[in-house]
């Protein structure tokens, strides 16, 4: 799509608009976005866990904001405003995923069990699986090489169990939106964010915490 | 008296929403004596910190807007 490759829109009526024409402020609004177009994909690959949606969502969030350019005054908060039409079209297909054949429930994902290793019979941390102090972690975010390992990190929790995760810290649903959309018990929810919690952390103990990545 | 298996799940929980009085006393009484829980859930706030960081926050001034 000539939007998304080229991260502005023509002056006239172009092929993204159909046959709409842009609002004036339509151009300074596309020239700041493909600045941030880049973000925007990786955003949505990451919960969408497929290049062609991601497309589709950050396109169809781009030309939203292009059509509403004219509603939006505060440009100085434009990337947050253009991020949240994002949000709400990555939650569209997360809905219309739902409603297909092929869904998997997040409650299928979870074991246990899985955890056994880390604890003591009597359910206490084992002297190697006790979580270490992270120092000052917030320094990471300055690195890009975190970034890669979070993403990295967020990739291998069971997909079902990411997408319930990044619904609940990335598209900043509450626990009660989350359940309706994806038909689960509150408490199915809990468990399955604490599974994803679990994880996550444990994947960043050990690719960045312990391996020595942050320091170098 | 709790154990960390059970706080654990607790800690994850108090982040999605606030727990009974009960069970909120029985993990601050763990937490006060599981330093291993402690880094947990300091953790479990840097995760939900690194989540935001994801999602656009505007920190860098935009570009000053081009005229019309």
């Amino acid at each position: 799509m000539t939007l998304n490759a080229r991260g502005r829109a023509d002056p006239g009526p172009s092929p993204a608009a159909g046959s709409r024409t842009l609002p004036a402020a339509a151009a300074g609004i596309a020239a700041e976005m493909a600045g941030f177009q880049r973000e925007m994909l990786r955003f949505a690959v990451l919960q969408l866990r497929d290049q062609a949606s991601a497309e589709d969502a950050v396109q169809e969030a781009m030309l939203a904001a292009l059509q509403g350019a004219d509603r939006f005054a505060e440009r100085a908060k434009l990337k947050t405003w253009v991020f949240s039409i994002l949000r709400n079209k990555i939650v569209d297909i997360i809905r219309r995923r739902v409603r297909e054949p092929s869904y998997q429930a997040p409650e299928t994902e979870i074991d246990d069990a899985d955890f056994d290793p880390l604890f003591s019979a009597n359910g206490h941390w084992h002297s190697d699986s006790r979580p270490a102090d992270w120092g000052d972690p917030e320094k990471s975010f300055e690195n890009q090489r975190f970034w890669a390992v979070f993403d990295g990190c967020l990739n291998r929790l069971p997909a079902a169990t990411a997408r319930v995760f990044m619904m609940r810290e990335m598209l900043g649903l509450e626990t009660d939106e989350i359940c309706t959309e994806l038909a689960m018990s509150s408490n199915n929810c809990w468990v399955v964010l604490h599974r994803a919690r679990m994880g996550l952390r444990m994947c960043l103990d050990q690719q960045w915490f312990n391996a020595g990545e942050q320091t170098r | 008296m709790m154990n960390c298996r059970e706080a654990v799940k607790l800690m994850s929980e108090e982040m999605d929403h606030d727990l009974s009085g009960g069970r909120r006393w029985s993990l601050r009484l763990h937490l006060l004596i599981c330093l291993g829980c402690r880094n947990y859930r300091r953790q479990l706030s840097f995760l939900r910190q690194a989540c935001r960081h994801e999602v656009a926050v505007d920190d860098t001034p935009p570009p000053a807007p081009p005229p019309n």
